[in-house]
């Protein structure tokens, strides 16, 4: 059975439980393994913490690395601005001994080392790489019939040539993972476009970062989408708490959320009561 | 006419270069950046034009610019760099240089304030910790929120890379 080392960052156990909450019962239903790592704190977010010091990023990410090392397991993470950081930091870590070094000595101070061995994995990635889909489609036992808007968000495919997954441009993944449960997947315009809370935007100018959300919703609805599928946290609260504001109405769902709901979750383990724009299945 | 004239600066590239910002030296200025940014689609921020200043280290111009701040870290433009510039590193460079020089938000330190405080961004709210509780998940999440050493730790750690100065 897959085993991996569950970070939970700060959006899905502080403000979206029920992604947490999903997140736990699905990997049981797949076989994957899921154990606390105990102690972490945030990733540290790639673009606020990262844009004010690089150095205290570097040093909490490899914090949050050695704590998994120390468990000797990889890490799972449901939210792509976790996935960003801890995956570019163990990146520069594990293959840059200098890199390494300076974090080390920082560590140093409160008697930690990471040796740069640990491996980062995004929820959806280990879905889609590690069950695949066909063990995937075996355990949906309540099938769903929605139409979706499928949203990559950036950090999970992006920057690609470290990620290696698939082309970031044209991706295809998600799409593969949400049909499995039945649902179908629109086409729709700039389908990689960023929903606008990245890199500190949505903290210091949250005009701006809506402006990016009201475009992605324009050609959501216009696809004729009733839900919104997202493997982010931080995307998942960008689109889920602007859309009064901005005239729309379309609910929005964790990937883990729409597996759970497919693998017959009871309604109140989604969490839902969490979210601004009601979800009603 | 007023000429202004502009002498690069070779000593800021190297600085940028030293925080992670490499090899905007291979910039040519084509502008496939700025054609593909959805943030210079709404803001007058110019990400093209970011790059040659930086080129030319003009110093004060970027560091006490908002426009450095409209960037989301989307990495649309570094996916399509033909001279594989590696602009969110840049950007990100240059923002830590704009902070230890007092640049920041008030939204931002607030942020960076949480971080410090708890060891996450957001804060704790009695309504999430309820619903917590009725999924049948711990009230309190099995992060640094749960562990007092955990917590001093990670200030302590903090404190040696200067967070503690940011944060003030
Ligand atoms: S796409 Fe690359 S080479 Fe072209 S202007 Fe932007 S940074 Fe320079
Ligand atoms: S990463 Fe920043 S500069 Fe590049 S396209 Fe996205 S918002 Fe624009």
């Amino acid at each position: 059975m897959a085993k991996y080392a569950f970070f939970l960052g700060c959006i899905a156990p502080l403000r979206y439980p029920g992604l947490e909450k999903s997140t736990r019962v699905v990997c049981q239903k797949l076989g994957i393994e899921l154990v606390d790592l105990n102690d972490a704190g945030c990733c540290p977010a790639p673009g606020v913490i990262k844009s004010f010091s690089k150095d205290t990023w570097l040093a909490s990410a490899a914090r949050n690395l050695a704590l998994a090392e120390k468990q000797g397991l990889p890490i799972v993470t449901i939210c792509n601005g976790c996935y960003g950081s801890l995956f570019e930091a163990a990146h520069e870590l594990n293959n840059h001994p200098e890199v390494l070094a300076k974090a080390n000595k920082f560590l140093k101070e409160i008697g930690m080392e990471y040796k740069g061995t640990t491996k980062v994995h995004h929820l959806a990635e280990v879905m889609y790489k590690e069950v695949g889909i066909d063990a995937i489609k075996a355990k949906i036992t309540s099938p769903v019939k929605y139409k979706v808007a499928t949203f990559y968000g950036c950090h999970f495919l992006k920057p690609s040539d470290i990620k290696q997954l698939e082309d970031s441009e044209n991706p295809h993944m998600l799409d593969d993972l949400v049909e499995a449960t039945g649902a179908v997947s629109l086409p729709r315009k700039q389908k990689t476009l960023c929903c606008g809370a990245g890199g500190g935007v949505r903290a210091a100018f949250g005009d701006v970062a809506k402006e990016f959300t009201k475009t992605n919703l324009e050609n959501m609805k216009a696809s004729g989408a009733q839900f919104i599928v997202d493997v982010c946290p931080f995307c998942h609260l960008q689109f889920d708490s602007s859309q009064k504001d901005l005239g729309f109405n379309i609910p929005v769902i964790h990937l883990s959320q729409l597996f759970g709901i497919a693998m017959g979750m009871d309604e109140k383990e989604l969490g839902l009561s969490a979210h601004t724009v009601p979800v009603k299945l | 006419m007023i000429i202004t004239e502009i002498r690069p600066n070779p000593e800021f590239e190297k600085q940028v270069a030293d925080l992670g910002g490499a090899d905007v030296k291979m910039c040519f200025q084509c502008g496939t950046c700025t054609a593909s940014c959805p943030s210079g689609r709404r803001t007058s921020y110019r990400v093209r034009k970011l790059m040659r200043q930086t080129q030319l280290g003009l110093r004060e111009e970027i560091l006490n610019s908002e426009e450095l701040w409209d960037c989301t870290t989307c990495y649309t433009c570094v996916e399509r760099c033909p001279r594989s510039v590696p602009i969110v590193d840049v950007v990100v460079a240059l923002r830590n240089m704009a902070v230890a020089e007092g640049h920041i938000f008030e939204n931002h330190k607030k942020t960076a304030q949480n971080l410090y405080k708890i060891g996450h961004t957001v804060t704790v709210n009695a309504n999430i910790e309820k619903l917590r509780e009725e999924l049948g998940l711990a009230k309190t999440p099995p992060t640094v929120l749960a562990n007092k050493k955990a917590m001093a730790d990670l200030v302590k750690l903090m404190d040696a890379t200067g967070f503690n100065k940011i944060v003030e």
